[in-house]
């Protein structure tokens, strides 16, 4: 604990006050912490708005989401009709439901730049690693956040949406089925579902979130920010320990975020009052359709933020399993042949590779249940939430000498930009229907994305890295 | 008392061995109070009660038409098919993934609809409309012959819109599709010539 302060006499009331407070409460040591003696690199670029824009829509969406709550209904029976009441009744309604449905997207795509940033210049290498895994956890809350948000106005595909998702918990050997039936609390999505979810959606989630925020700006705070020349400020300190390239947060970077947050203000504003819908990809058309137990949609896609992983479960059929087992096969004789492991190693990859390839059914045609597998539509879930997960491993796979896109081989780049577009297209595949060439070009994509992960500790390390300079590069402006 | 306390570096061992039981016995503690709230996940007894059978009069079906009812809040499909369509199931077999439904049978179909046309009376299907891949109601594809997402060969029946399965007259699964089962025929039974009871099957 700190020493007791006494401000002076003549000292104004607000020093007096503050002085009271800070014997009792760290505001100044946190503002200081946090904010006025925070060193944060003086060559960040436009790729470090969005971690304050993160904040910005995060804090969107819980006011627009505490109004909206104010008026809407959990209820079976009276959802699908609440939201319409907040958007023709509740005064100014339209524009908060409208803030908040945009929100949504708002946010993948501001956490989308935000997480390539890191891509871009190593932010998740060392010592960042739990900055990066915070970030990560973060970005699976939000997926389930997104996703219970979604059933809520109780429309068609809300409906079809819960239904399909609940459902791939059921393809898990086992406890599948029981597994499903816990999370609708009933045979099918239901009043049961549609309260759990609002309960989940408001109130579980949230908090979690929250609190994974906070981890992630401490975790930051601990180690400090990275850089576009991924170069570590704190190797280089004048006389009073400051780092010679940092600068403030406070001023410098919130006055400078402020510019990020009024271009982004214009272009969310103009989504929420010129194209809320944004032609059927931020809120889809047949969700103005009341929910229907009995009838789906023709055509139903998930919201455009999940569908590059839609599309890697859609891509998962019995003829992928066959691409699986070849690559699964040549990965582990690769291992043995290449790998310099002991005798022991060996032993573990061979049992390991031979239970995988069971798994995936290389043994079918004995005939013998026992070695029949588990069926596509299982993989097809391991493949969907392996392709999240894996972005926790991030650290480790990334094996390259430098952290910063700038200093490593030109051909990296273009390594990163077929990633980009790999993940472009499955995006896009997601959202179409189902037809042989599209299923066959998304499997050809979840083969790119996974062996850009994969294969980064080998092609991560190959190629003429640059130098990398002692001090971040800075042109004043 | 004194004499029987063993301290090794400042560390009084015969607590540690009371922490070490008290920790178990708040773990057992905080793991019983989870049960309820986990429990509260389970269906409710109203949702339990709400599978009771339903009562279906299709003297109104015409031959070649589809009725849909609720049961458990699943859409129950009743279709009357053509004697056409009904003879046409015995020649697609070779591209079905389960033509003679052995796959799970006790799911998926009664022991009285385990024939090719998978139902009691030849020309009356009654099977659950949800897909056994992900659970999306299949589209109606009734007309036979090339039309867009199906085959050049496609002999009638039903179209996931979700994932692409596709399903014959008899609610049979197709080859190397996502769905793995055929759809499921639920216990149902005639009442009379015209009424279904759909959600049970006396035995008898």
């Amino acid at each position: 604990m700190s020493e007791f302060k006494v401000a002076p006499a003549n000292a104004p009331v607000g020093v007096k006050l503050l002085t009271w407070v800070d014997n009792r409460f760290p505001a100044s040591k946190l503002w200081k912490e946090h904010l006025s003696e925070y060193y944060a690199p003086k060559n960040f670029n436009f790729w470090y708005f969005f971690g304050s824009l993160a904040l910005l829509v995060l804090v969107i969406q819980i006011v627009t989401g505490i109004f909206l709550v104010m008026h809407y209904k959990p209820d079976a029976a009276q959802a699908f009709a609440s939201v319409e009441y907040i958007m023709r009744d509740v005064p100014w309604g339209w524009l908060v439901r409208y803030m908040h449905s945009t929100g949504a997207s708002a946010f993948f795509i501001v956490v989308y730049l935000h997480m390539f940033r890191g891509f871009l210049y190593g932010s998740y290498r060392k010592p960042r690693e739990l900055v990066w895994i915070f970030g990560c956890a973060i970005f699976l809350c939000l997926m389930g956040e997104a996703f219970m948000g979604y059933l809520l106005p109780w429309g068609q595909m809300s409906y079809w949406g819960a239904q399909v998702i609940v459902n791939l918990f059921s393809a898990i050997p086992f406890v599948g089925p029981d597994l499903s039936l816990m999370i609708r609390g009933d045979y099918v999505v239901s009043d049961a579902t549609l309260n759990r979810f609002f309960s989940f959606h408001v109130i579980a989630i949230p908090l979690i979130l929250l609190g994974l925020v906070v981890a992630h700006v401490i975790a930051l705070h601990e180690v400090g920010s990275n850089n576009p020349d991924g170069i570590e400020i704190k190797e280089k300190k004048d006389a009073n320990g400051i780092p010679l390239d940092g600068i403030p947060f406070h001023p410098y970077y919130s006055v400078h975020d402020m510019v990020g947050v009024a271009g982004f203000l214009i272009l969310f504003s103009a989504v929420v009052f010129f194209a809320p819908e944004m032609g059927g990809y931020f809120l889809e058309s047949n969700n103005f359709i009341p929910a229907d137990s009995l009838k789906t949609p023709l055509h139903i896609a998930p919201v455009w933020y999940f569908t590059p992983f839609y599309s890697m479960l859609r891509a998962t059929t019995d003829d992928m399993l066959v691409v699986f087992r070849v690559l699964v096969a040549v990965a582990a004789l690769l291992a043995l042949w290449k790998g310099r492991f002991s005798a022991l190693g060996k032993g573990v990859i061979i049992v390991a590779s031979l239970v995988v390839l069971t798994g995936i059914g290389l043994f079918k045609f004995t005939g013998i249940p026992a070695l029949a597998g588990c069926d596509a539509k299982f993989w097809g879930v391991l493949v969907m939430g392996g392709s999240v997960v894996i972005l926790f491993f991030m650290p480790w796979l990334d094996q390259s000498p430098v952290k910063s896109i700038r200093y490593r081989p030109g051909w990296h780049k273009a390594v990163y930009a077929v990633f980009v577009v790999v993940f472009l297209v499955l995006g896009y595949l997601g959202i179409e229907p189902p037809d042989p060439l599209k299923t066959a070009l998304s499997q050809v994509g979840t083969v790119l994305y996974f062996g850009f992960f994969l294969l980064m500790p080998w092609w991560s390390q190959m190629g003429t890295f640059k130098p990398v300079p002692d001090r971040v590069v800075f042109h004043a402006h | 008392m004194s004499e029987s306390v063993v301290v090794h570096d400042g560390v009084d061992e015969s607590k540690r061995t009371w922490i070490a039981i008290t920790c178990g016995a708040g773990a057992v503690a905080v793991g019983a109070t989870a049960v309820p709230f986990v429990s509260t996940f389970a269906p409710s007894e109203r949702a339990k009660a709400a599978g009771a059978a339903v009562e279906v009069d299709i003297a109104d079906l015409k031959i070649g038409e589809k009725k849909t009812v609720e049961w458990r809040g699943q859409p129950v499909w009743i279709v009357r098919r053509t004697p056409e369509q009904v003879a046409a199931l015995s020649k697609d077999t070779a591209e079905l993934a389960d033509p003679d439904s052995k796959r799970n049978p006790d799911e998926q179909t009664p022991p009285y609809a385990r024939n090719e046309h998978r139902s009691i009376k030849p020309e009356v299907l009654v099977v659950v409309g949800i897909c056994t891949h992900l659970g999306c109601s299949p589209g109606d594809k009734f007309t036979a012959g090339a039309q867009p997402s199906l085959p050049a060969d496609w002999p009638g029946g039903w179209l996931c819109p979700c994932h692409g399965s596709t399903f014959d007259l008899a609610g049979r699964v197709f080859k190397n599709k996502p769905a793995p089962d055929n759809l499921r025929v639920p216990p149902h039974m005639f009442l009379s010539d015209t009424r279904l009871l759909i959600g049970e099957d006396k035995k008898a």
